[in-house]
């Protein structure tokens, strides 16, 4: 069995192997960082390519752009998704920007690995899903992997790839466990289809793929058959995967933990209306956080987090059982 | 480090400050008739430290500059007719037109980009300085900034971590005494530059940026040093921006220069004083170098001229590297 985490070490340490100009950087990085994602690789591949960095989220930030600019390849952390803030200066007019301002000859190949996701008490600011932002700026490609396997995968393809790629991990998700087959790369912009199904489509993000196939178990007890779908990849994003289970499903559910107003979840329903419309045969629901900071009390977070109850809910309104 | 300026030395900085002088003057004037376009910010008065930095670099070394870059450009060997180009938008330019002014890339001659936001390529130094360690070889890199990027959090923790990795990078700061429009003394106690770095004991030096040789000289030994794989170091060129922030600039802030100070100031007559009293420079030699920069630079209109816009899809081609 291999956990999220482990996944994520491993395919750190392969990249590391394979190619000398792989090197990664952040805080507490040569202790592994608060879960460990990185360690042992100060012991195998010593301080100079794992580098601990003081909490300088910016000139971190800015100096793997110029390290990408200048033949490496680095992964840079940023320990809290909510700390990209900090760095965004760096991430999005320099890191996403060159390669296009300087008429494609500057490439920033560039990984900013990261965690998001709320549900161990951490407060506001430790707790946010924030991906919506990062979709939002040409040049970036952002990825969201839901299970080891993915984990491993798509880090993997974004350290190979020529452009800066935000690898968004969910902290909930590290000591989850399953059997990985290596199957190597998963490619960024190719959507997986977790759980079939002829009744509706969920496509979910990151958490809440696990939560969205809780809840199709759940449905199928009441002759719902619910095809789940996690993109992987938000920026590409597979499209035509969504739009081919639309149009043999024909109702939508998406499905993340970020606040709906605004979040990525909207971007998915419009582009599917769009390329769809024809093939729906009920409004596009989303499911998502209400609009507001992620609350510490342990009940109201609980209760501010969506899960299976509102994902099977959205399903059951958009197939008229609600 | 350098050699005692001789005639072939102090000519060729001669040319190069003419160069800058030439084009920016033409720029300034393409400008008003809405050749060149958007925020344009010229280099007029600062050209000792664009030529004292950049004609003692080699191709593979890094130049980082910021929002007034022409002259840093031309210094580091970009073709005047490509920087031209970039400013009229057009395809031949150094970006294909995708950049402008204040984002001007030319990798080949290892000028890895100007960016737009002050204090913002101070950490991208830095990595490129990173990477040539990691790589192997004694490159260096070079950032120019302003006085105003020294008040940003970002030069700090940049500041922190070259001294702390003792990166092979020489931060270059044309201190003109003007952050935008308002005097440095209205946003900092700290009157030099050099001394916000003492405490980090970042070897530096404050010279006349006015006087090419003295920058020359500084930089010349920072250099030497820094191809050892030492670092960082602070070079503070004291100078005067001739024209205002950008052009347009009503300039209501400051009294304009009086013709006879700036006669005393003006880098290009210094060095032209000091190349009659050395011998090198002959009494016809000025008014014909001024005059071989004014065609150069009249070539490069021409040629920019000629080349095309670049095509519409250039826009969405390029947001990525394949």
């Amino acid at each position: 069995m291999t956990t999220y985490l482990q996944a994520i070490t491993a395919t750190l340490a392969e990249a590391m192997r394979a190619d000398p100009r792989v090197f990664v950087l952040g805080e507490d990085v040569a202790e592994g960082g608060p879960w460990g994602a990185t360690a042992g690789l100060a012991e195998e591949f010593g301080a100079e390519r794992v580098r601990d960095t003081p909490i300088s989220e910016a000139a971190i930030c800015g100096i793997a752009v110029g390290a990408a600019q200048s033949g490496l390849r680095p992964v840079v952390e940023i320990m809290f998704v909510d700390f990209v803030t900090l760095a965004l200066d760096q991430l999005v007019n320099q890191a996403a920007k060159a390669h296009f301002m300087s008429g494609g000859r500057l490439t920033v190949p560039l990984v900013l690995r990261t965690q998001g996701g709320a549900g161990q008490r951490g407060g506001a600011q430790h707790s946010q899903s924030l991906e919506a932002w990062l979709t939002h700026v040409p040049g970036l490609k952002v990825a969201m992997p839901s299970t080891a396997a993915d984990a491993a995968g798509l880090l993997a393809s974004a350290i190979a790839d020529p452009n800066p790629v935000v690898y968004v991990e969910n902290k909930t998700l590290y000591f989850r466990d399953e059997e990985v087959e290596d199957d190597g790369p998963v490619p960024l912009g190719r959507a997986r289809v977790v759980r079939p199904g002829r009744d509706a489509t969920v496509v979910a993000l990151s958490r809440l793929v696990h939560e969205s196939v809780a809840a199709a178990e759940e449905l199928a007890g009441e002759g719902i058959e619910v095809e789940v779908i996690d993109p992987r990849t938000l920026v590409p994003l597979d499209l035509d995967a969504i739009v081919e289970s639309v149009s043999r499903t024909h109702r939508l559910v998406v499905a993340h933990e970020a606040v709906v107003h605004g979040g990525f979840g909207a971007e998915i329903a419009a582009q599917a209306q769009a390329a769809a419309f024809d093939e729906l045969d009920a409004p596009v629901a989303r499911v998502g956080a209400p609009f507001a900071p992620v609350p510490f009390s342990p009940p109201l977070e609980d209760a501010y987090l969506p899960g299976r109850a509102e994902v099977a809910a959205a399903v059951r309104a958009a197939i008229g059982r609600g | 480090m350098a050699d005692a300026l001789d005639g072939a030395a102090g000519l060729e900085l001669f040319r190069t400050m003419w160069l800058i002088r030439a084009f920016e003057e033409r720029v300034g004037q393409l400008v008003r008739e809405n050749e060149a376009h958007g925020l344009v910010h010229l280099s007029v008065g600062q050209e000792a430290v664009a030529a004292g930095v950049c004609g003692q670099l080699r191709d593979d070394d890094a130049v980082y500059s910021n929002h007034r870059a022409h002259g840093h450009a031309l210094a580091k060997g970009a073709p005047p007719e490509a920087v031209m180009a970039e400013l009229m938008g057009r395809d031949g330019g150094l970006c294909r037109g995708l950049g402008g002014s204040m984002h001007l890339v030319d990798a080949e001659h290892g000028f890895l980009g100007a960016t737009g936001v002050v204090g913002g390529n101070v950490p991208l130094a830095l990595g490129s300085a990173l990477a040539g360690r990691l790589l192997g070889g004694d490159r260096v890199a070079v950032v120019f900034f302003g006085d105003g990027a020294v008040q940003g959090g970002i030069f700090v923790e940049s500041v922190n971590l070259a001294a702390l990795w003792r990166l092979p990078v020489i931060l270059v700061c044309e201190n003109n005494g003007f952050a935008e429009f308002t005097p440095r003394s209205a946003h900092t106690n700290v009157e030099r530059v050099s001394d916000v770095v003492g405490p980090w004991e970042v070897e530096r030096e404050t010279v006349d940026g006015n006087d090419v040789e003295a920058v020359r000289g500084a930089f010349g030994r920072f250099l030497a040093a820094a191809r050892t794989g030492e670092g960082p170091y602070l070079l503070e060129c004291l100078t005067h921006r001739l024209r205002g922030h950008y052009e347009g600039d009503p300039q209501r802030y400051r009294e304009a220069l009086a013709a006879e100070e700036w006669q005393r100031l003006d880098p290009i007559l210094r060095l032209q004083r000091r190349g009659a009293d050395d011998g090198w420079l002959d009494e016809e030699a000025p008014a014909r170098l001024e005059a071989e920069a004014r065609a150069r630079v009249e070539e490069a209109v021409e040629a920019a001229r000629e080349s095309p816009f670049p095509p519409a899809s250039l826009t969405t081609e390029l947001v990525y590297a394949p």
